[in-house]
């Protein structure tokens, strides 16, 4: 088996690549698939200390953390198409009307 | 999971993941996150979650990844131009995620982590024992999940009609602009 220290930093690294999405791109989508990055390597995490501590535990809280995203991302993408019909923008920049 | 394995999917899971945040195409870092998604779940079966990995590549690099390219497909967005976003978002960015990395990495090291090993019991990441435990111990877990995907398909539908009264007022806007 895979030492556990090579798994969380496989996980680590891709949790910062997403952070990173998030705060430097500026369109909506990207942004939001960013935000997948991070959930899949946290997903990553609990199946690696899962396997290790021999507990399905971490199986079955990744399993919701698929259908939390799933229900995110339709919601999500609800709110992506209503904001680009009203603004015709997927621009975060330009979204400023609950800036104060 | 043999060691070469393991280096040649975290390579691409990284190195994909990198093309999300740097394609200029929306259409690109999609692909580019699938291709996360499959290494990830690979990764997954490698680590005895052979029903979790499965579950990985159909419902998230299959639907919800459809649901994307749907939507970027009705936007019609074209591909950036020019330089996005501010110089110095993009240090920041990069410094706030390079000053993560090494901090995880900091306590991820054998001192910190401190895991006890214990064997797998018989039958580990199959179907039978993930629905073992999610219609027992984790049950109402399960059932409030049910009306969470009801709430979620309730508000997405809700929020993508398309209201007659706000779109005459928006169609008036433009004939009045």
């Amino acid at each position: 088996m895979i030492p556990l220290t090579y798994m969380m930093s496989l996980s680590a690294i891709i949790f910062a690549i997403g952070v990173a999405g998030v705060i430097i791109r500026r369109n909506i989508l990207v942004m939001f698939m960013s935000i997948e990055l991070m959930l899949n390597a946290v997903n990553l995490a609990f199946i690696a200390l899962g396997a290790r501590l021999g507990s399905m535990d971490g199986q079955v809280i990744v399993f919701f953390v698929m259908t939390v995203a799933a229900a995110e991302a339709a919601v999500g993408l609800g709110i992506i198409i209503s904001i680009f019909r009203n603004r015709e923008t997927v621009h975060a920049d330009d979204l400023t009307l609950m800036r104060w | 999971m043999p060691p070469f394995l393991y280096i040649f999917l975290g390579a691409l899971a990284i190195v994909s993941a990198l093309g999300v945040i740097v394609q200029r195409n929306p259409v690109h870092s999609l692909l580019a996150l699938i291709a996360t998604l499959m290494a990830v779940a690979i990764l997954f079966i490698g680590e005895d979650a052979v029903v979790v990995g499965f579950l990985q590549i159909i419902v998230y690099a299959g639907a919800i990844m459809v649901l994307f390219l749907f939507v970027i497909w009705l936007l019609n967005l074209q591909v950036e131009t020019g330089p996005t976003g501010h110089l110095a978002l993009k240090l920041f960015g990069s410094l706030a995620a390079a000053l993560l990395v090494t901090e995880l990495f900091f306590f991820l090291a054998p001192p910190h982590l401190q895991v006890k090993f214990t064997r797998q019991p018989l039958g580990y990441g199959s179907l039978a024992s993930l629905a073992g435990k999610l219609f027992t111990d984790y049950l109402v877990a399960f059932e409030a999940t049910s009306v969470l995907l009801l709430a979620a398909v309730v508000g997405s539908v809700a929020l993508a009609r398309r209201l007659p009264a706000a779109d005459d007022s928006r169609a008036a806007e433009k004939t009045a602009s």
